[in-house]
């Protein structure tokens, strides 16, 4: 019998943005931020109470309190769906910080399963 | 150390402000991160419950060598009904704070969660006061 050894592969911010065709829109230089997990809500008290340090938020909020939330829970990015944009002063907010706003055409439900899927491979 | 935040009402995006300041002074003071993971999801969802439902108000936070004390004072309209504010799910959030993701009737149970100690006093037609503590 052949034992498999699972080696724990560290997943990056960018290797999200290069296997799921990701657009960057800001806070570049958080692309290398570990990611962990995910987490998915449009609720900001849901995300403020559950979501854990590293996790990716899957959200269709735009405004600027999403960073407000990304920063304070030291989130690794967020994920805007439906090719949905981010506010200017969400944007600057996010280079601030550094924690990278991605966008993707897709729509919640099959983002946040290939996420899933890559993160619990 | 003591630090205050005047908090105006209606205004989200500075909503945050006085938490991300506190988490720094907290982080450079080497305080446990999961004690200032917790003290900040209370003192972020306290400054949004004032933004949205109040007239305006302060926050002020006391931070010595074993505890942080955050209380906020705000200038109406008061709570009509304590307990049930406390409940999760109970929101009296306008529309536009909703659509904004606000107002699922999650803040005051987050600030429970989050701290060791709290307490909300409040008078219909005067103000609130709400009240926590974490030790270190």
């Amino acid at each position: 019998m052949q034992t498999v050894i699972k080696e724990e592969v560290e997943m990056k911010v960018s290797d999200l943005v290069e296997k799921f065709g990701l657009k960057v829109f800001s806070g570049e230089d958080g692309l290398d931020r570990e990611v962990t997990g995910g987490y998915v809500s449009d609720l900001l008290s849901d995300v403020m109470g559950n979501a854990g340090e590293g996790d990716v938020w899957i959200t269709l909020q735009t405004h600027q309190n999403v960073m407000a939330i990304a920063s304070l829970k030291d989130l690794a990015a967020v994920i805007l769906v439906k090719d949905r944009e981010p506010e200017e002063d969400t944007l600057e907010h996010s280079n601030e910080e550094s924690i990278p706003i991605l966008g993707t055409n897709r729509q919640t439900f099959e983002i946040a399963g290939k996420l899933y899927n890559v993160l619990n491979q | 150390m003591k630090m205050e935040f005047d908090i105006a009402s209606g205004d989200f995006k500075k909503a945050g402000r006085a938490s991300s300041q506190i988490k720094k002074v907290l982080k450079q003071l080497q305080v446990d991160p999961k004690i200032i993971k917790r003290i900040v999801v209370a003192i972020y969802e306290a400054e949004v419950n004032i933004v949205a439902h109040s007239f305006g108000g302060k926050l002020t936070a006391l931070i010595n060598g074993n505890s942080i004390e955050v209380t906020l004072t705000d200038c109406g309209p008061g709570i009509k009904d304590v307990e049930q504010a406390m409940q999760e799910g109970f929101s009296t959030a306008s529309k536009e704070v909703r659509d904004m993701g606000f107002g699922a009737g999650m803040g005051l149970p987050n600030i429970r969660k989050n701290t060791d100690e709290m307490n909300v006093t409040s008078e219909w037609g005067v103000g609130t006061t709400v009240w926590f503590r974490n030790q270190f």
